[in-house]
């Protein structure tokens, strides 16, 4: 097993995917057919073959396990892949989604089925590229294509105001990303490496960090999304189909968070340590504010893309907080939302293709004739609410603690988003489902199908298990945290001696 | 080890058989297994109890039992366990036995309901979380059970979810209780920064090195909270406070307790089990448990005191003028809620168990007596619309007498002849007149002259019910009925715990076996000998409460049975202060102005300004704006002439250069 290449496996199984769609049509309902098929069938095998990253990870080691490193063209830049505590987990939860991607585009894409799926797959491809990439040009190539699939599933499959939403996205993720190239083309002059392995082991200059850092967190902040760049993620979702707004919350948000934890943190100490208060700042303006906004929303999608926002909000004030509690939380928290909101997107999506309609009043009453929908939709909104017990919870808790440690000021506002989260979320869900079922265009609508319960009943069971018992996420990311820690904290530190002894 | 993971896990088998397999097993089967579960669950918790509490237990007292790994992230190790001691015990005995009746009185209460496997379910729900909670060894568990109970409550309030109201009053009760959480959960980070740790055991070891009057040393800041520097003594109230907010919340008490009176949209059983007997008293128990982090800070036993006391005399107030039978109830467990923060309050921690203990079985009572009352005359809950039930319902009555004396406190002080809340509630008033406290003095007169206003108000409930001209419409009247046996066992068992638990226990809970019964569940500091001082007041200080209660008592007499004009007259003359009362001081008026419009404005606000006019319009719209202006004026530039071309090349080559060249020089 240590001699395959699993991860570069995981990572191109989807393009084998890609190569047999090509010899598919999707003109015929047989064509269809097949298309549905190999793409259902390559999600999942490539979730199974995952999996065995994770049986395989050995938790006690901190550092990259499973590396492969290839040279590429002599150019300094190498193919290097391999994963840590931080990212293992990442990959896991980019293949696992994948399979309810496909279930929930089952019916929903009536044009160019092939191209769609031909884009999901390359998506994936992209996105578990990332998680994987230590090189930082592999890096930077994995992150940014993803960003053209990703488009494209919007600008072409997406809803009335497409073009609008697919624009923005391109607009403030490009605005990101530009700078994060001139970062990157910067350090390599600076470090002589591309090699992320090297580069953590770099110490950058002092005045050099609070650039880099800056840059870097242009592209990372639009990708969280922070306030105040949030506002192509609700565009994004409210147009997306529900596939792209699961993949987009799911995975997409958490690209940011990731490279804070893999770039920002440990490759810029001295500068996130600087800049920390201001990353506070705007995570408690995000909390506070966007739930606010996510209360007064009347499209459902809107709500639950504002309510991530505020998610994202505990994200990166945990990271920042830069303790264990604070760091494992928001780790936690981004798988946990990962599957939450993804869950509540396809809970969306359930309606949806019953009503074609995102508005709250077009609503009310579905508990009479969908009892299991209305249980299921409780459990994500419970876990959206941070109720203990469920995945939620634990992220949410976590990271309260982790911030308290570092400002208790900030504790302070961020925990007014346990209030308005609860306040956002139930009154959602009092308008869709509860009340006598009154409206006409309601009453003939089916509970779950079985296609549905596929989709919803594995994310309620994960949704409570890692709520109760969420040590394998502990266990496997503990040594990698301790050690992103540890070293930055001596970093900290040596840069204080420095300054004492200049003194 | 198994008999304590039978306790708590049977009701939450009981909850997923009849929750996903209702349909399955029909509704019959559904309430004789969650309710057959809950029996045997209560069975072994007084035999818990029993061993617990009484047997020859020595040592330390305190049981653990471990279930499964949690949270683990550095300082914060928790784990799913079970930890037993006398508290706890108590607390089995109060929520298993009081759910268990509960659940055979819903068999008939609900009889009509077609969803009664759910509402079934989500009693055995609420029951282990519940239990959670009073078993939990850390505060993370703690407040599993505690948003346990508040999903459940929530659940159950809002079950007829076709009623309006009651999904409205669903909400606002896990909202406010979510108000009270967020106090809870900074009091959680609160303590691992000052203990580094969130398990009780090393909480309460680590407790003892908070003590004052060390001297200099304990002047160090340990804790900076919101701006202020903190030293040990007050690291520990602020710490403690913020648990209070917590508990505030989930024991309605003044401030936070506007979500209780609404939460009687439930079903009557609901309000009898949840809010009545044992979630509301969870902030109780909170601050009883962290008694050892509570007796240290004598400021938050102070704010503790004001608020209970406070609580205590407001809701008397309101109680006085209600018309819906069970919301006269509600503001009186809102009341002896405030009674019970004020034992904590004066260091009386027995005291305010012991009446939680016994609160429990008389308004358990209540409410089911309520409950029958109603069943009675078809779902009616106006008082105005009742009266003359006596005759009709006679055992019913006779249940809410029982629970009415056990309520006020009947009782000849000086002897141990009396109903539970004689011995439990005089004992509160006792030691709060006792208590060197600072606010004890305030704590003493509310709470007496709460003593008063309960009286009148049970004594109006009781009179307007039961006694005078029926008010009830001919066709109502013609209907009423005898509740079935299944609903009216449960009273019986209740009324014997009214009247018997106050006589058996007392001298357990806060009396000569304090020590050997609780041992050390409840922490006591050396120089706390309150237990001592509450037997030697003065004589007026005992008759003090009897008096209240006997003036409560005739006034109602003659206001309702002798003069059923007066109060009609009275609200006519003082209509100021009787509209004030009977819109409960306003408190929903001013919070929806104050609190829920004001969101709302600031959301719309924030929506359509911030992120529409402001970011939207000078981001990605004002970019595509300029975008739009500058491609207009490239087409201008396209002259065709070469030179125009090559100088454009130039500049931009020139730029390259320029950012190359300080590219590298970083």
């Amino acid at each position: 097993m240590t001699d395959w290449p699993i991860l570069t496996t995981v990572t191109f199984m989807p393009l084998v995917g890609v190569a047999l769609l090509l010899l598919t049509q999707d003109d015929t309902a047989h064509g269809r057919r097949n298309i549905l098929n190999v793409s259902l069938l390559t999600t999942i095998i490539t979730f199974i073959v995952s999996l065995f990253i994770w049986i395989g990870f050995d938790n006690s080691n901190p550092g990259f396990q499973m590396v492969e490193k290839h040279d590429w063209l002599n150019s300094g830049i190498a193919y290097h892949v391999g994963v840590d505590g931080i990212s293992m987990l990442f990959v896991i939860l980019s293949t696992f989604l994948m399979p309810f991607c496909v279930l929930a585009s089952w019916n929903t894409i009536e044009k160019q089925l092939k191209s769609y799926m031909i884009a999901f797959l390359i998506l994936e491809t992209m996105m578990i590229g990332v998680f994987v990439s230590l090189d930082i040009v592999l890096f930077y190539v994995f992150f940014e294509a993803g960003l053209i699939p990703m488009f494209i599933i919007i600008g072409v499959w997406g809803g009335k105001e497409r073009v609008y939403a697919s624009y923005k996205f391109f607009l403030y993720t490009l605005l990101g990303s530009v700078l994060m190239l001139l970062a990157i083309m910067a350090m390599y002059w600076q470090a002589g490496t591309t090699d992320i392995t090297e580069l953590l082991k770099f110490n950058f200059p002092a005045h050099m960090q609070t650039w880099l850092w800056l840059a870097f967190f242009a592209s990372f902040a639009v990708k969280m999304p922070m306030w105040p760049v949030h506002t192509w993620l609700p565009d994004a979702h409210v147009q997306a189909p529900t596939a792209g707004s699961v993949i987009l919350a799911g995975i997409l948000l958490k690209l940011g968070g990731y490279g804070f934890l893999r770039f920002s943190l440990p490759m810029f100490p001295l500068a996130s340590d600087f800049f920390a208060p201001m990353v506070f700042a705007l995570s408690v303006i995000a909390i506070i504010y966007t739930s606010l906004v996510a209360m007064m929303q009347d499209d459902i999608k809107k709500l639950i893309a504002y309510s991530s926002v505020a998610h994202m909000g505990y994200v990166t004030m945990g990271i920042f907080a830069a303790n264990v509690q604070g760091v494992q939380g928001s780790i936690f928290q981004m798988l946990s939302h990962g599957i939450v909101s993804g869950a509540l997107f396809l809970c969306v999506g359930v309606i949806y293709d019953r009503t074609h309609t995102r508005e709250i009043s077009a609503y009310g009453g579905l508990v009479n004739n969908m009892p299991k929908y209305a249980v299921a939709f409780m459990v994500f909104t419970m876990a959206n609410v941070g109720l203990p017990g469920t995945s939620g919870f634990i992220g949410e808790f976590l990271t309260l603690i982790g911030v308290f440690r570092a400002n208790t000021w900030v504790a302070l506002f961020a925990a007014t988003g346990v209030i308005l989260s609860a306040a956002y979320a139930l009154w959602l869900y009092r308008r869709v489902i509860f009340g006598a079922l009154e409206k006409e265009s309601l009453k003939a609508l089916l509970d779950l199908s079985t296609r549905e319960k596929a989709i919803l009943y594995p994310m309620v069971i994960l949704t409570i298990f890692f709520g109760v018992y969420p040590a394998p996420v502990f266990d496997a990311t503990a040594a990698s945290v301790d050690l992103l820690l540890n070293n930055y904290s001596a970093a900290l530190k040596a840069a204080q001696d420095v300054a004492l002894s200049v003194q | 080890m198994i008999l304590y993971k039978a306790i708590v896990f049977l009701p939450l088998i009981g909850a997923l058989i009849a929750g996903l397999g209702g349909r399955a097993i029909g509704a019959k089967a559904s309430e004789y297994i969650t309710t057959g579960l809950m029996m045997i669950s209560a069975v072994l918790s007084w035999y818990v109890f029993i061993h617990v509490g009484f047997g020859a237990h020595e040592g330390e007292g305190v049981i653990k039992v471990e279930v499964l790994r949690w949270i683990q992230s550095g300082g914060i190790d928790v784990e799913w366990s079970l930890r037993v001691d006398t508290l706890t015990a108590v607390m089995f005995v109060v929520v298993n036995t009081v759910s268990s009746l509960v659940h055979l009185y819903s068999i008939g209460y609900m009889h009509h309901d077609p969803h009664r496997p759910r509402f079934f379910a989500y009693l055995s729900l609420f029951t282990f979380a519940m239990l959670m909670l009073i078993t939990s060894d850390n505060l993370a568990q703690m407040f599993f059970g505690w948003e346990g109970v508040g999903l459940a409550s929530y659940l159950l309030i809002g079950f007829w979810y076709k009623k309006p109201s009651a999904n409205a009053a669903a909400m606002k009760a896990f909202i406010v209780n979510r108000v009270g959480d967020f106090g809870f959960i900074l009091g959680i980070s609160g303590v691992f920064v000052l203990f580094g740790s969130i398990n009780f055991e090393t909480i309460f070891a680590a407790a003892q090195n908070f003590l004052p009057a060390e001297g200099a040393e304990n002047a160090d800041v340990v804790l900076n909270l919101f701006g202020m520097h903190l030293d040990k003594a007050d690291a520990l109230t602020g710490v403690c406070l913020l648990l209070f907010m917590g508990a505030m919340g989930k024991s309605a008490q003044f401030l936070l307790h506007t979500w209780l009176p609404d939460a009687m949209e439930g079903p009557t059983p609901v309000s009898a089990l949840i809010h009545a007997a044992t979630m509301v008293t969870a902030g109780v128990f909170l601050v009883a448990r962290m008694s050892p982090l509570f007796e240290l800070s004598p400021d938050a036993l102070t704010v503790v005191t004001i608020i209970g006391a406070i609580t205590a005399f407001f809701a008397a107030t309101v109680g006085l003028v209600q018309n819906d039978i069970k919301r006269v109830i509600a503001y009186s467990t809102c009341s002896q809620l405030g009674y019970m923060f004020v034992a904590l309050g004066v260091g009386a921690y027995g005291a305010a168990i012991f009446h939680l203990f016994t609160h429990a079985f008389f308004k358990a009572l209540l409410f089911l007596g309520a409950g029958s009352v109603i069943h009675a005359v078809s779902d009616e809950q106006d008082m105005r619309h009742m009266g003359g039930l006596r005759a009709h319902i006679p055992i019913t009555f006779w249940m809410m007498f029982v629970g009415t004396i056990a309520l006020t406190g009947v009782g000849i002080p000086g002897t141990l002849i009396g109903t539970a809340g004689f011995f439990s509630k005089d004992a509160i008033i006792e030691s709060s007149f006792a208590s060197h406290g600072p606010a004890s003095g305030f704590a003493f007169w509310m709470l007496v002259i709460a003593a008063l206003f309960t009286s009148f108000y049970s004594w109006r409930l009781v009179f307007m019910t039961f006694f005078g001209r029926p008010r009830a419409s001919a066709d109502v009247m013609h209907h009423v009925h005898e509740s079935p046996a299944v609903m009216l066992v449960p009273l019986y068992l209740l009324a014997g715990g009214a009247i018997l638990a106050g006589f058996l226990f007392h001298d357990y809970f806060f009396g000569h076996d304090y020590s050997h019964f609780w041992k050390n569940a409840l922490f006591t500091l050396p120089e706390n000998e309150i237990l001592e001082e509450y037997h030697h007041v003065p004589l007026w200080v005992k008759w003090s409460p009897f008096f209240a209660m006997a003036i409560g008592f005739v006034t109602a007499w003659y206001m309702y049975i002798k003069s059923p004009e007066t109060p009609r007259t009275l609200a006519r003359q003082h209509h100021v202060l009787y509209n004030f009362l009977l819109n409960k001081w306003y408190f929903d008026e001013i919070y929806d102005f104050l609190f829920v419009r004001t969101a709302k404005r600031l959301g719309t606000f924030l929506w359509k300004k911030g992120d529409i006019e402001v970011i939207d319009g000078y981001g990605p719209n004002g970019v595509a704006a300029r975008v739009v202006d500058v491609t207009n004026r490239v087409v201008r530039l396209q002259t065709g002439y070469l030179y125009h071309y090559a100088f454009a090349m130039l500049l931009g080559i020139a730029a390259l250069v320029t950012w190359m060249m300080l590219g590298s020089s970083f």
